[in-house]
């Protein structure tokens, strides 16, 4: 239907039909003032604050509720909506503590926003106002209920966004209470926008709680640094330092959302592991030194290395969570010196198709259109976890009517309706995707059998229009990655669908663009010389090693403790002490966290977003880029005379945009999985144990959704191995074993044990191994 | 993640649950939760344990928030202990009309309880109730799930008689 | 004198066991259920005879019934629902209940007519959930119907389908506003649905939807009856009432009268009629006030009630509603302070919480009276009570605002001195005869 022309406040506006008079305002600038109301929840009506005069009706109606009509004539300033919009306003506030001056809310409150354009009558109401019992909902979101008014977004943002309803409201009356009945943490992993979404101060931040008032805090815009989303952010300051982390509008992205971990991540920032100064090892001890001192080091340490043992014998890895410019520094410095050893998969054990990869990895489609698929098919994801923001497109979608399917190693949690939720071994996987694929009447030169399952999930991906297929981190870890990926483009082109790859942290993109890949340079430009990936180079130890960004226990490769530490030298640039990296380093260069520093991340869509420091850094800290700069001067080596980080950036860019790669190789053959045989460990990094930083950030750390440290296994294979609940196990793999006591989950597939990854106790472990399991004596 | 609590309702009573699932759509379960939580009250001697709660949340596939909104707005379902029998006295502007303060200070003393208490020997939890639709015949009470009408002093006296015989 | 009485709903109170089957068929039940299937009555005419009746809706808000019916689009595809609203909460009323316990079958008989009307081929009848011995009636009454093939799938073969169910509810007033219902239904708490949509769009499970008091269900098989003498049930039931006012209606008289009780009386009875049928007031009282429809209605002095007809028009013209038919007598010994104290007790409990002003207001004016009523009460209050009301009033989500709001103004409009006395005397003074 065409748009046609409503009255608001005398003022002709356009309106589209079956929108809601608020719209229509917000639309045109009109404000009408609101509590419930907010645009990305459904219309609950119930806080009465946007009542409107209409003209015909006979009663003031609420503009959030009330459909527009052709030629309505609306005064929402009129005599009769002013008195109603006040006499509202006064029912609000004769129950509100009225505590303006202790509340966190203070200064960015609506109630207290629209209160000063209203509130008059205040004295009228002489009663004891009405107290509700706090409640404890864990160590992310503070509740002072009294405040509440009862306005219901968080509950419908539960039900409704995050598809998990926590938040509800008992009894009725007067003594309606918004809770969660029983006291207990969130378990949501988007849960923080409800401190957002409350328009008083009943839900406040708990990090941020009585750290400083609303009106002194500056604000900056930044990128979230944890998944490869990317999302808008806000970071407000209180003299420098960081207060708390807000979502900053992005419709393409984020909307208006924010992930726990991308908004409570920056607690980390304070850790007492925050290093302030670059230390030298001397004879085995560690000492603190000047820049100088400690580049000059570095500088030398690497010369050494490629004097007297040779520039194969050097390798540099790094974090995702690098930004674009020191990636790009790291890997030119690295091949100026004649190494071609530079990665950024160190959790990836198949390889053979990196010369298949396209320029850069990604979702191939906007984030958007996630939301109009109508078949999604999630391949190896904790999808809510590892990307907490695109599981609620997803939801969405299956909101919509999309049908979800998903394929994992492990059983996970989903808050939206997953038709065929598929947990099978990682053999099992390969098996069933076969399946899928044969079922869909494509040759794949092996002989694959069709399950049921297979040809379930086939048929609802045949009938789909908007098929996609989504690869997550249990997948780019799968020993079988490759032919998983092929299999999975199989079926994407026979329903003409596409395949997303969900990517790990912030920037991987971006790594791939920076030529941080042992057999691409810069821009996808194959790699003059060959490099060894980062599986061979933990397995084969090199002389020398740089860690950017990089903990050992963010590795998962086999062997790295080892391998490092009988390195020569290794020098770690990183922002946060760790006791491994304390082992095996020889000198550590404090480099910049996210906030002090400006820089760029690819996201999943290839969108370049770049980002400014927002504070000064910590101590000495020097941002990475500038730490990079210098040490290519100290070596001597031509090109790293940066004016500023954008200039690294756009040299980057000049050349990505110059040079058109070649088409990616075709994808290895289809070859037949073999039965799994024994057990298999298959790790996960937990939602809040994915990197430096989130990993020091202890409200996340105490929410409770890691999990915890343990070997799960199905029970009956807890009972076959006369293994019992709660008992410590020795976990052994062909070069390890460690200890960790046991847990059952019925979810398991029978020969699945499940570490999870992350942890100085399990960093020992290989992933996608087998182990075997006995009682510890 | 978590353990499935419905094993905690009676074989019966779940027999009893499907019987009433059965008159809604299919993907209208919920439409049962009011029967349901009736039910499991019943089971457990007049209120509903947390446990309980969660058990109809679990066995109809409903978030368990969604069970504590609901056991918590209607007033027929109680989520503490209580007396073995419930007395709930209308004391609404019919029934008072028609003489119930004189009943409600009768039951009190024959009681010895206040309204919202339960008796010391757990007998009996009273209270007082709003308007029971039987207005006619006030003042009127229910004695767990039978009303009785047209109360004076003496009638109390048999109704609470005959149950202390039972018991 | 009053002529008729007990002619529609309660037309079987006078058989041994008149929940019957068999009871009521003996009465002519049932048979217009079997016309309809037999001849494939059209819809339409079936509409037309309501709306000749003027059945107006006996609930509360006296909608005419053949108007709401009409609203539903029969033919539109998908599930239509029917549902009977029998979760009688409003103090005064207790018509339903004795429908319910007495004369199932005619409720069941109307409800498939409805569905048949409109399309639907499930019913739910909403029971309050005290009504235990009433639901177990229905349950049995429901289980006859269903024995002699009334109900089901392809009802005696004609290609009707309708199948009916109890439902019953669990201790809240609000369930008995009609989307409050749907979501109680739904298994939700009762909080009323903002309108529009209207249940006729989208109504129980979000599908079209028509809803009904019990009363007004179990009139329409008397109202499709042909009558003996030859004459159209519609028209007979049009002519017991009066103009726009058709029938009977039942009246629950309580309060100080000799004998109160359930009175199926037509509409347009002098209010002095059913009194003295009732018994009239106590001896050596006499009348003070009447609430004449349920609490929610205005309350009315003696003086005017003595001159009113007991119809929708009458009542409603005189400031007050006829609501569902609840007639509260009080005499010279109620204090209006206490008795409008016991009605706010009620809607601050009953509140379900959901909008601003209902919640904050029953709240507010609660505490309020509570002070008056203790001796604690100023004056000025009592334009503060006014005040409260009035904003309240249009601005809630259903009419539970207007159902508390507009008693308050009513008894501060007739009886506002007992009011002044009693924050003057800090303490009742009606009973000592101080007033
Ligand atoms: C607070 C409130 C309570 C109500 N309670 C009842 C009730 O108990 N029974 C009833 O039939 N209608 C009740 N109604 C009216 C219904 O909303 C609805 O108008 C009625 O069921 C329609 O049926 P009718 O057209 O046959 O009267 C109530 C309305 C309100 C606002
Ligand atoms: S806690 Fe906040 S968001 Fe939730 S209902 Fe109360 S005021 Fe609204
Ligand atoms: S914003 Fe419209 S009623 Fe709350």
């Amino acid at each position: 239907m065409d748009k046609f022309n409503i009255e608001i406040d005398g003022k002709t506006i356009e309106a589209d039909p079956g929108s809601m008079l608020i719209e229509a305002a917000d639309n045109n600038g009109i404000h009408i003032p609101r509590f419930c109301y907010h645009k990305k929840l459904s219309v609950a009506a119930n806080c009465r604050m946007c009542l409107v005069e209409v003209e015909k009706a006979p009663k003031p109606l609420p503009a959030c509720a009330t459909p527009v009509t052709a030629g309505m004539i609306v005064r929402t300033r009129s005599k009769k909506a002013l008195e109603a919009q006040r006499a509202v306003m006064e029912f609000l506030l004769i129950n509100h503590p009225l505590d303006c001056p202790i509340c966190d809310q203070g200064g960015e409150c609506e109630l207290q926003d629209v209160a000063m354009g209203y509130g008059k009558d205040l004295s009228r109401y002489t009663e004891g106002k009405r107290t509700v019992k706090d409640k404890n909902i864990g160590p992310l979101i503070s509740t002072e209920m009294t405040r509440c008014i009862q306005c219901t977004r968080c509950v419908r943002f539960g039900e409704e966004v995050a598809g998990f309803r926590e938040m509800g409201g008992m009894n009725r009356g007067e003594h309606l209470e918004i809770g969660t009945y029983l006291d207990h943490n969130l378990q949501s992993e988007v849960s923080g926008n409800i401190i957002d979404l409350c328009p008083v101060g009943a839900l406040t931040s708990k990090p941020f709680r009585f750290k400083a008032r609303a009106w002194e805090l500056q604000q900056r815009p930044s990128i979230a640094p944890h998944d490869a989303l990317g999302s808008n952010i806000n970071v407000h300051l209180r003299r420098g330092e960081v207060m708390r982390v807000v979502p900053r509008d992005n419709e393409s992205i984020n909307e208006t959302w924010l992930s726990d971990r991308d908004r409570f991540a920056y607690t980390g920032l304070n850790s007492d592991d925050r290093l302030m100064q670059p230390m030298i090892k001397r004879k085995g001890v560690w000492e603190t030194v000047d820049w100088s001192l400690a580049l000059e080091q570095a500088a030398i340490g690497l010369k050494e290395i490629i004097n007297l043992e040779g520039a194969d014998e050097l390798a540099a890895l790094a974090s995702t969570q690098s930004t674009l410019e020191e990636l790009y520094l790291l890997q030119k410095i690295m091949r100026c010196l004649g190494s071609p050893h530079v990665d950024h998969r160190v959790r990836q054990i198949d390889f053979s198709c990196q010369d298949a990869m396209p320029l850069f990895p990604g979702l191939y489609q906007s984030i958007e259109q996630i939301e109009h698929a109508d078949q999604i098919l999630i391949l190896g994801s904790n999808i809510h976890h590892d990307m907490p923001l695109l599981a609620l497109r997803i939801r969405k979608a299956q909101v919509h009517g999309a049908k979800v399917h998903a394929i994992n190693p492990l059983p996970f949690t989903y808050h939206f309706d997953v038709q065929h939720d598929c947990v099978c071994d990682p053999q099992d996987m390969i098996i069933l995707l076969m399946g899928i694929a044969a079922a869909l009447n494509i040759s794949l030169g092996v002989e694959a059998s069709i399950s049921d399952t297979a040809k379930a999930i086939a048929t609802d991906l045949q009938s789909g229009k908007r098929v996609t297929i989504l690869l997550g981190v249990l997948v780019e870890h799968h020993p079988q990655s490759s032919l998983i990926r092929h299999l999975a483009k199989l079926i994407a082109d026979q329903c003409l669908g596409q395949v997303g790859l969900l990517t790990e942290g912030p920037n991987a993109a971006g790594a791939w663009l920076a030529g941080m890949v042992p057999h691409r340079q810069a821009a996808g430009k194959k790699a003059n010389k060959m490099g060894q990936d980062a599986a061979q180079l933990c397995e084969t130890p090199k002389k020398g090693y740089v860690l950017f960004n990089l903990e050992p226990l963010d590795i998962g490769q086999t062997n790295v403790m080892q391998t490092l530490k009988a390195a020569k030298f290794v020098i770690a640039l990183t922002s946060f002490k760790q006791a491994d990296l304390l082992d095996v380093a020889d000198v550590i260069l404090p480099i910049a966290p996210f906030t002090e520093t400006v820089g760029t991340f690819v996201n999943l869509t290839g969108l370049w977003q770049s980002f400014t420091a927002v504070s000064k850094p910590f101590g000495e800290v020097r941002p990475g880029w500038k730490v990079l700069r210098v040490l290519g001067n100290l070596l001597e080596l031509p090109g790293f005379d940066y004016e500023d980080a954008f200039a690294i950036r756009d040299e980057l860019k000049a050349q990505v945009d110059a040079f058109t790669p070649d088409a990616p190789a075709p994808l290895p053959a289809i070859t037949k999985p073999s039965a799994q045989e024994g057990l298999v460990r298959v790790g996960h990094w937990p939602i809040y144990r994915g990197d430096p930083l989130v990993r020091r950030a202890q409200p996340l750390q105490d929410s409770g959704l890691n999990g915890s440290v343990a070997a799960f296994v199905h029970p009956a294979l807890a009972v076959r191995l006369k293994l019992t609940v709660g008992q410590h196990v020795i976990v052994q793999q062909s070069h390890a074993h460690i200890q960790l006591p046991l847990q059952v989950d019925e979810r398991l597939p029978m020969n699945v044990v499940y570490i999870p990854a992350g942890y100085s106790e399990t960093a020992i472990l290989a992933d996608y191994a087998a182990v075997i399991l006995g009682a510890a004596t | 993640m978590q353990d499935n609590k419905s094993n905690l309702l009676e074989h019966e009573v779940r027999a009893e649950i499907d019987r009433w699932v059965a008159k809604y759509p299919p993907e209208h379960k919920q439409s049962a939760v009011l029967s349901a939580l009736h039910l499991a009250q019943d089971q457990n001697g007049g209120w509903i344990s947390q446990d309980l709660l969660d058990a109809v949340a679990d066995y109809l596939d409903m978030p368990r928030i969604a069970v504590y909104e609901v056991a918590t707005f209607y007033t027929m379902f109680d989520l503490k202990p209580v007396g073995k029998h419930k007395i709930g006295l209308c004391t609404n502007i019919s029934c008072q009309l028609q003489g119930s303060d004189k009943i409600a200070d009768h039951l009190k003393t024959c009681l010895g309880v206040d309204f919202g208490c339960t008796t010391n020997d757990g007998q009996f939890t009273l209270r007082e109730v709003e308007c029971l639709g039987a207005c006619r015949n006030g003042p009127v009470m229910h004695l767990d799930k039978t009303y009785h009408e047209n109360l004076t002093p003496e009638k109390i006296d048999e109704i609470l008689a005959a149950v202390e015989d039972q018991a | 004198m009053i002529e008729h009485q007990n002619l529609v709903c309660f037309r079987g109170l006078h058989l041994p066991e008149p929940w019957t089957m068999a009871a009521y068929e003996s009465i002519g039940g049932y048979k217009v259920w079997r016309k309809i299937l037999a001849e494939q009555t059209p819809a339409d005419q079936l509409i037309a005879d309501l709306k000749t009746a003027v059945l107006r809706g006996r609930g509360g808000a006296g909608f005419p019934t053949g108007l709401k019916w009409s609203f539903l689009q029969r033919n539109a595809p998908g599930q239509k629902y029917v549902l009977c609203n029998s979760d009688e909460g409003e103090p005064g009323t207790c018509k339903d209940r004795d429908i319910l316990r007495f004369n199932p079958h005619q409720l069941i008989e109307g409800m498939a007519i409805a569905g048949y009307v409109m399309g639907a081929t499930v019913g739910y009848n909403y029971i309050r959930g005290e009504f235990w011995e009433p639901f177990q009636r229905c349950e049995a009454a429901l289980a006859e119907a269903y024995a002699a093939g009334l109900l089901g799938k392809n009802i005696q073969g004609k290609g009707v389908d309708f199948d009916l169910y109890n439902h019953l509810g669990a201790g809240a007033y609000i369930c008995g506003e009609e989307t409050a219902l749907m979501e109680s239904l739904e298994g939700r708490k009762g909080q009323p649905r903002f309108k529009p949509p209207f249940p006729a769009n989208y109504g129980l499970y979000g599908r079209p939807t028509t809803i009904n008091n019990t009363e007004t269900f179990a009139s329409v098989p008397v109202i499709l009856a042909d009558r003996e003498d030859g004459q159209k049930g519609c028209d007979w039931f049009l002519n017991l009432g009066k103009p726009n006012n058709g029938g009977m209606k039942i009246f629950c008289v309580t309060g100080h009268v000799n004998r109160p009780g359930n009175y199926e009386i037509p509409l347009g009875t002098p209010f002095r009629d059913l009194l003295e049928l009732a018994g009239g007031v106590r001896e050596g009282h006499t009348l003070k006030a009447v609430i004449p429809g349920g609490s929610s209605a205005p309350v009315l002095p003696a003086a005017t009630m003595m001159e009113l007809t007991m119809d929708y028009d009458a009542i409603g013209k005189a400031g007050s509603m006829l609501g569902s038919g609840a007639v509260i007598v009080m005499d010279d010994t109620v204090c209006m302070v206490q008795i409008l104290t016991r009605l706010m007790d009620f809607y601050y409990e009953e509140s379900c919480g959901q909008c601003t002003p209902c919640r904050e207001g029953s709240g507010w004016v609660h505490r309020i009276l509570w002070r008056i009523l203790n001796g604690e009460g100023h004056i000025e209050q009592l334009e503060l009570l006014e005040s409260i009301s009035s904003k309240v009033i249009g601005h809630t989500i259903c009419v539970f605002g207007e159902a508390f709001a507009l008693p308050i103004l009513s008894f501060l409009k007739h009886f506002r001195q007992e009011f002044i006395d009693h924050i003057k005397l800090k303490r009742c003074g009606v009973a000592d005869g101080q007033v």
